[in-house]
């Protein structure tokens, strides 16, 4: 072999951006990442099924995982083990107590320590994933029946305010002009356009939802986190079909309250269950505050199913009042899974009211998983019944 | 690259050549310490690509970015050898790490362990993991990435079931077992023959029959997949040989590591003491940062519970250079590998003098001293080298 000897690679200063083409780092973290984020996905119905916390709706989710790791033989791993150390040390010395140790670290040299990161989803996606997982329809835009009066923009005026002026339009107009004319000056005040408002009815792309549970002592904390649940995924899918919604909550015993989003789910009662005083709360603040002729109206109602028996009548009367001037009402049961679902005295009335409006609709949920049962019930009626 | 590093990394050489280092020429590499940090996750300057290296990457990013990690260098055996160094160390810190470089490359010229993968992969690791990851590259176009992903989770999840004691090349099985012959009547088998019991009627057929699959039970699993899976097509094949062939590469490079970083640390100890041409605050300089890298890690608490290996074979070298010259020195260089290392010159004197204990931990986070006891301590620090803490298939 010739003699040779060692030597530096120079690469001259424009080479140097030679090492900037090298990302294979970030780039097998990204595919990484995208893997932990289907698997995720995949499982995306148990793991919001399972939180306690719900996001706003405007936030993102954050679902703490692990990094993904070869499958490997493995030796079976104890926790216990022997490692050599160095300092001052004499045999019995306990170095760190149970207490204040970090398990599973310093022996063996094979452990990479629990690193977790935290995969951050925005709920947009979520919405669109379940959408796909639970095969739901694609939902269209929807114009209620309902008119309300906006301006729009409409033409264009000789005259208006400096704001509306329309550059390009004017500039047209100057070309125009100047096309007839000898020496024609750049612009005058002839040339400008401006845009112009008028006042028309459009179709009310504004929701209200109203979201009224039972809080009496027979719904426990389970239920409420069904029928939170439910709530949640359907604003959620609602949000899709109109460009603002307004939830409003009311809870209710033997009367009814309203209640802002974060006091709702923490509000508990005591005492019996008297539904039609929360059908006729929601007819109220409805007269009062949203005009059935410039919103859509939805109501939720959840509940364990047990009514007074006394209260039929005239929660009866309060639910027919009640349809006239809603889009859809559902009634959810958040009934244990022994129990026979949907066979209570409030599923009764839904089913009557079912049959009168044809708007209403009723769903069990007993489990986590039969949350996205409802969902995709709920949905895919939307999509039949185009209003 | 400044003038300096190159004259002193000359001189450094000579100086390395006339204490009898022997080596192949180094390329050496002044790269950003993004690139270094690459090519230190993935153990090769260019490999294939695949989601497991990233998390390595982060992990080596977050070790970065807390400061509990430095990288100084990152050298490949071969001929010629290379050697990336990081271009933002000061000159003091890379005039170091070049004789540290040279200390790695006689070791991987010399070391048996090194020769013999070497001399299977042709000097040319780093070429030919170049090679597999266009292939893999190729792979991943003509079948899309998702199947390419199956074969290489499949096959780095088996990186460790290598049987390094046979060839990196090995002929396939002997498809038929040859008839059995009846016994030869030297004097062996004729005194055999007339032991009580006598001999056993052979009832195996005369004529020759298919072998099983495998004949002996078998550790080389990436080799037994690549050759007899049977409905994989040939560029998974290739997808199995690629990843064997690395983790033949990467075998001694894990099995001496001790020695191999003591031995390198041992070296730029030595050169940089005898490199007279160092200005007296330059030397100063790179000698500091000697003593962070071969520091142990119990410096700052009382005691700690990992084992600095450059430390450690630092010393254990210093003391065999001490006790029995630099011949013996260089001969234990080219035979061992870390297992016959440590029992071999790993004393009880040098371990108290250490300070090395053996302890134990619980499944609930408790820790307790152990002992001092030398046989004890070898085993402890050899244990997570037999088969890459897998088990032995």
């Amino acid at each position: 072999m010739e003699p040779r000897s060692s030597d530096f690679i120079e690469r001259p200063g424009e080479d140097r951006h030679w090492y900037d083409l090298f990302s294979r780092g970030a780039r097998d973290w990204l595919r990484h990442n995208d893997k932990v984020r289907s698997a995720v996905r995949e499982k995306l119905p148990e793991l919001i099924a399972g939180s306690d916390v719900l996001p706003r709706a405007d936030s993102t989710v954050q679902v703490p995982v692990r990094f993904l790791e070869h499958s490997r033989f493995r030796l079976r791993d104890t926790g216990e083990g022997a490692g050599v150390g160095q300092g001052d040390g004499k045999p019995g010395d306990v170095l760190a107590s149970p207490a204040d140790g970090e398990p599973g670290k310093g022996a063996g040299g094979n452990d990479e320590g629990g690193y977790q990161f935290v995969l951050e989803l925005k709920i947009d996606d979520i919405v669109d994933w379940l959408w796909e997982e639970l095969k739901l329809p694609n939902l269209k835009a929807k114009s209620g029946a309902m008119r309300q009066d906006d301006y729009t923009r409409e033409g264009w005026s000789r005259r208006g305010v400096r704001s509306r002026l329309d550059r390009r339009r004017s500039l047209k107009e100057a070309i125009k002009r100047r096309a007839t004319q000898e020496d024609a000056p750049a612009f005058t005040d002839d040339d400008l356009r401006y845009r112009q408002l008028a006042m028309r009815q459009r179709p009310a792309t504004e929701a209200v939802v109203f979201f009224a549970m039972d809080v009496s002592s027979s719904m426990t904390e389970r239920d409420r986190l069904l029928a939170k649940t439910f709530f949640f995924w359907v604003v959620q899918g609602l949000r899709r079909q109109y460009t603002h919604i307004e939830p409003v909550f009311v809870a209710h015993t033997i009367e009814a309250w309203e209640f802002a989003e974060t006091e709702f789910f923490q509000v508990s009662g005591s005492g019996g269950t008297v539904a039609s005083s929360a059908f006729k709360k929601i007819t109220d603040i409805a007269a009062q505050r949203y005009d059935p002729g410039r919103f859509n109206i939805y109501v939720f109602y959840a509940s364990d199913g047990a009514n007074f028996r006394h209260d039929r009548e005239s929660a009866q009367a309060a639910l027919a009042e009640l349809g006239e001037i809603v889009n859809y009402i559902g009634y959810v049961e958040t009934a244990s899974a022994a129990q026979q679902a949907l066979s209570s005295e409030t599923s009764m009335l839904f089913e009557q009211l079912e049959a009168e409006i044809g708007v209403a609709g009723r769903y069990g949920l007993s489990t986590p998983e039969s949350v996205w049962d409802a969902i995709r019930g709920f949905f895919s009626q939307q999509s039949q019944v185009e209003v | 690259m400044s003038e300096a590093l190159g004259s002193y990394a000359r001189r450094l050489e000579e100086l390395a050549r006339n204490h009898g280092l022997d080596y192949y020429p180094v390329h050496f590499e002044e790269v950003p310490s993004s690139f270094m940090m690459e090519i230190a996750v993935y153990g090769l300057p260019v490999r294939m690509p695949h989601w497991s290296f990233g998390v390595r990457y982060i992990h080596q990013l977050v070790q970065h970015r807390m400061g509990h990690s430095r990288l100084f260098e990152v050298v490949f055996p071969g001929n010629p050898g290379r050697a990336y160094l990081a271009g933002n160390n000061s000159l003091q810190e890379n005039t170091l790490v070049t004789a540290h470089v040279l200390g790695h490359a006689d070791f991987a010229k010399n070391n048996s362990l090194f020769k013999r993968s070497q001399e299977q992969v042709g000097y040319k690791i780093v070429e030919q993991a170049a090679t597999h990851a266009r292939q893999i590259g190729q792979a991943v176009e003509h079948h899309g990435q998702t199947r390419v992903e199956q074969v290489l989770d499949a096959a780095l999840s088996l990186e460790a079931h290598i049987d390094t004691f046979q060839a990196l090349r090995r002929d396939r099985y002997p498809e038929y077992v040859g008839p059995r012959r009846p016994p030869s009547d030297d004097p062996f088998h004729k005194r055999f023959g007339d032991l009580p019991g006598g001999l056993e009627p052979i009832d195996a057929p005369l004529e020759r029959v298919r072998a099983d699959i495998p004949p002996q039970p078998e550790r080389d699993l990436l080799w037994l997949i690549a050759e007899y899976a049977p409905e994989l097509e040939e560029w998974e094949r290739d997808i199995f040989r690629a990843v064997r062939q690395e983790s033949f590469y990467f075998y001694p490079v894990f099995a001496c590591q001790i020695m191999n970083e003591g031995w390198a640390s041992y070296w730029h100890a030595r050169l940089l003491r005898e490199a007279d041409f160092l200005p007296q605050n330059e030397y100063l300089d790179a000698i500091k940062t000697h003593s962070d890298v071969v520091r142990p890690h119990a410096a700052e608490q009382q005691a700690s519970l990992v084992v600095n290996p450059y430390h450690l074979g630092f010393s254990i070298w210093e003391s065999i250079v001490e006790e029995h010259g630099l011949e013996r020195a260089f001969q234990i260089r080219a035979e061992d590998d870390d297992f016959s290392f440590i029992r071999n010159n790993l004393s009880q004197e040098l371990a108290d003098e250490l300070k090395l204990f053996r302890f134990e931990h619980s499944a609930d986070g408790g820790v307790r001293v152990l002992e001092h006891d030398i046989n004890a301590l070898r085993e402890t620090i050899l244990a997570p080298k037999y088969n890459f803490v897998r088990p032995r298939c």
